[in-house]
């Protein structure tokens, strides 16, 4: 029997999902199911799923290890990698605990660099990211690709074959379509639920382990809330935010807790926790799957790339989409690729969008929070 | 929405008070029929002052409880006001007193005791801003703290710079700046070029806060230095552009604050 539940306590639990699924990594553990770690959105998820393995995210999220990483990174270095580096060597993170592999990509310099460290103590696969998207580098990219599902057909003695990646390429597919049916209720105005619910929904489906569970609860979910907006149950009318930059989780939620709590609701989110690993599908019909997959994943549009017009393409399409009033950029301390890029954004957010910008530089400690919530109230009086 | 002859007899006996509690001092200012401006210092909590600020108000005959009696209250202490009608930040506030100074296309470079910000109007709207980051140097507070260091109030920090022959002071944090200022005082320097130096030094952090913007051409000085004609001066030279002082600069949150609780308080009616 399927007991109906009070949305403020389906968001709950999947603002939990992340705590919840230390104890069922375990049980697939127990079970022998391989899991394969990854820090990236760059990481064909697929290639994994498609040999049974279970996918998990690593990216860290709280300031509680970045002391002890810095004994080997230099302090002046993103908080993402040195939380995660310092989740890694002192065993506490569990996901990372109980990763049979752990996948990185050469993304932006901190990380790479911060990768052969981490080789040291843990069986970590590196896949060269190229930092262009032409035709080179997307037969580069398809080879890497290919390298990896080699990779891990010798290490767990298993063959993957491109019925099973095809077969894993539509669920994630599905569980894509669900997720951005679930994002897409904020076209109304005013939005149905606040922007802090929505992230926790999609921060939380991605430590979902079952991929294939992701449509039917997320569906059920964008039911219920079109089912009450039409009721009349909605947000004030607010400001509505878009934001961008830095993938946001753990600690930084702040950033959307400043603009939830001084006058503005998010309505989208342009980063890699939102429509950054969500909008875009792998092609079904390519009969070469891993033509479709490098394909795909290549055209994410983080800073990492030179030039990235991608990223420019889908926040242009989502100001509009969403009626956007004002962009907040979230920068993590020297993250460089974001933090250089964010003259860029401003400029087509302010001259090609005719809306304001703001960008925010912050890390994981909450030193911040007043200085925050007053340049965040302060950007939102001024819509 | 027209108001008849009643509702502006009401608005004669109306009073929008600004409250600008300040991480050094708080301003208030009282517009409407009464009119007053003070400063006093916050102390070491918002909040007592706040209500030091409301027993004030009432031996002045103004009861911020009081129907006819709007209150905003801005800066960093701005919540610890628990009988605002209103809350709005210190830049929305410091536009709107801008505006009363210079008018409604201007750049407010307002430098407080904790941060510094550069606010861009537009249209008598805020069109842009920025504030310096975690950092104290280019701000009150590193004045303050190399005054002590000499011996001398801000006042007279200001009056022995323009004296003195800028020493280099090229530390960005001012705790390290202050080792560089013990130096030369070991070293025997006059106070004065010390003093020279300090300004230069604070006022080259503000410059560069605020060349990151397209500026207008008008830029006002608020604050606590905004009546300091060496500093503007000093400021000028390294921004390339006129700053002016202002001599009610350090009133511009409290004053924006009245207004805009005179503003919203129509807006309601």
């Amino acid at each position: 029997m399927e007991v109906i539940k009070d949305l403020p306590e389906v968001f709950e639990e999947f603002a939990e999902q992340r705590k919840k699924s230390f104890l069922a990594v375990k049980e697939l553990k127990d079970k022998g199911v391989p899991v394969v770690g990854a820090y990236c959105t760059y990481f064909p998820q697929e290639i994994a799923m498609a040999m049974g393995a279970a996918t998990v995210g690593l990216c860290s999220t709280s300031d509680e290890t970045i002391s002890v990483a810095e004994k080997d990174l230099p302090k002046n270095l993103c908080p993402l990698i040195k939380s995660s580096y310092g989740f890694a060597v002192t065993d506490k993170c569990p996901f990372f605990y109980f990763s049979d592999v752990v996948v990185g990509e050469t993304t932006c310099d901190g990380k790479k660099k911060m990768y052969e460290y981490m080789s040291e103590f843990k069986d970590v696969f590196l896949m060269e990211l190229p930092n262009t998207q032409g035709e080179q580098a997307f037969q580069l990219w398809k080879s890497e690709i290919i390298r990896f599902k080699e990779y891990l057909e010798k290490k767990f003695d298993v063959e993957i074959t491109e019925d099973q990646i095809r077969n894993a390429i539509k669920i994630n597919n599905a569980g894509r379509r669900s997720l951005r049916r679930l994002y897409e209720v904020m076209h109304h105005d005013p939005a149905p639920i606040t922007g802090h619910d929505l992230f926790k929904v999609l921060y939380g489906s991605t430590f979902k382990f079952d991929r294939s569970q992701i449509p039917a609860e997320v569906d059920a979910l964008v039911d219920k809330i079109e089912k009450e907006y039409a009721e009349g149950k909605m947000q004030e009318k607010k400001p509505r935010i878009l934001v961008t930059g830095c993938p946001i989780g753990g600690a930084t939620e702040k950033v959307i807790q400043a603009i939830e709590n001084n006058g503005g609701i998010v309505v989208t989110y342009e980063n890699c926790t939102g429509a950054k690993s969500i909008d875009k599908l792998v092609d079904e019909d390519n009969p070469d799957v891993y033509d479709a997959l490098a394909r795909r994943y290549l055209d994410i549009g983080c800073s990492v790339m030179a030039p990235n017009p991608n990223r420019l393409e889908l926040l242009g399409r989502l100001i509009d989409e969403y009626q956007v009033d004002g962009v907040v950029e979230m920068i993590l301390q020297a993250c460089h690729t974001y933090n250089v890029e964010s003259t860029g954004i401003r400029r087509f957010v302010n001259e090609k969008k005719n809306i304001p910008y703001i960008g925010v530089e912050t890390d994981y400690s909450q030193a911040d929070i007043g200085q925050l919530n007053t340049r965040i109230a302060a950007f939102i009086e001024m819509l | 929405m027209t108001r008849g002859p009643d509702d502006r007899k009401d608005e004669e006996n109306m009073n929008f008070v600004g409250i600008d509690i300040g991480s050094t001092a708080s301003k208030v200012s009282v517009r409407g029929d009464k009119e007053i401006n003070y400063v006093l210092p916050t102390g070491w909590s918002s909040k007592e002052t706040a209500g030091t600020i409301k027993e004030k108000l009432l031996e002045e005959g103004v009861d911020v409880e009081a129907e006819d009696t709007k209150v905003v209250a801005t800066g960093y202490g701005r919540i610890a006001v628990d009988y605002a009608d209103y809350v709005i930040t210190e830049i929305t506030c410091h536009a709107r007193g801008g505006r009363e100074f210079a008018g409604n296309d201007c750049a407010v470079i307002d430098v407080g005791g904790q941060d510094t910000k550069v606010i861009i109007l537009e249209d008598g709207m805020v069109k842009d801003f920025l504030m310096n980051d975690k950092c104290s140097a280019g701000t009150g507070k590193f004045l303050e703290i190399m005054a002590n260091r000499l011996g001398v109030t801000l006042q007279e920090l200001f009056e022995m710079a323009d004296r003195g022959n800028i020493l280099s002071i090229s530390s960005l944090c001012t705790v390290f700046a202050e080792s560089e200022v013990i130096n030369y005082i070991g070293e025997g320097k006059p106070r004065e070029d010390i003093a020279a130096g300090v300004v230069d030094s604070v006022a080259a952090k503000v410059a560069q806060l605020a060349q990151r913007k397209d500026l207008p051409e008008k830029i006002i000085l608020t604050g606590g230095l905004s009546k300091s004609r060496y500093f503007t001066a000093q400021l000028s030279d390294k921004l390339g552009r006129t700053v002016e002082p202002t001599e009610m600069g350090r009133y511009a949150g409290a004053i924006g604050a009245a207004k805009l609780a005179e503003e919203k308080s129509r807006k309601r009616r």
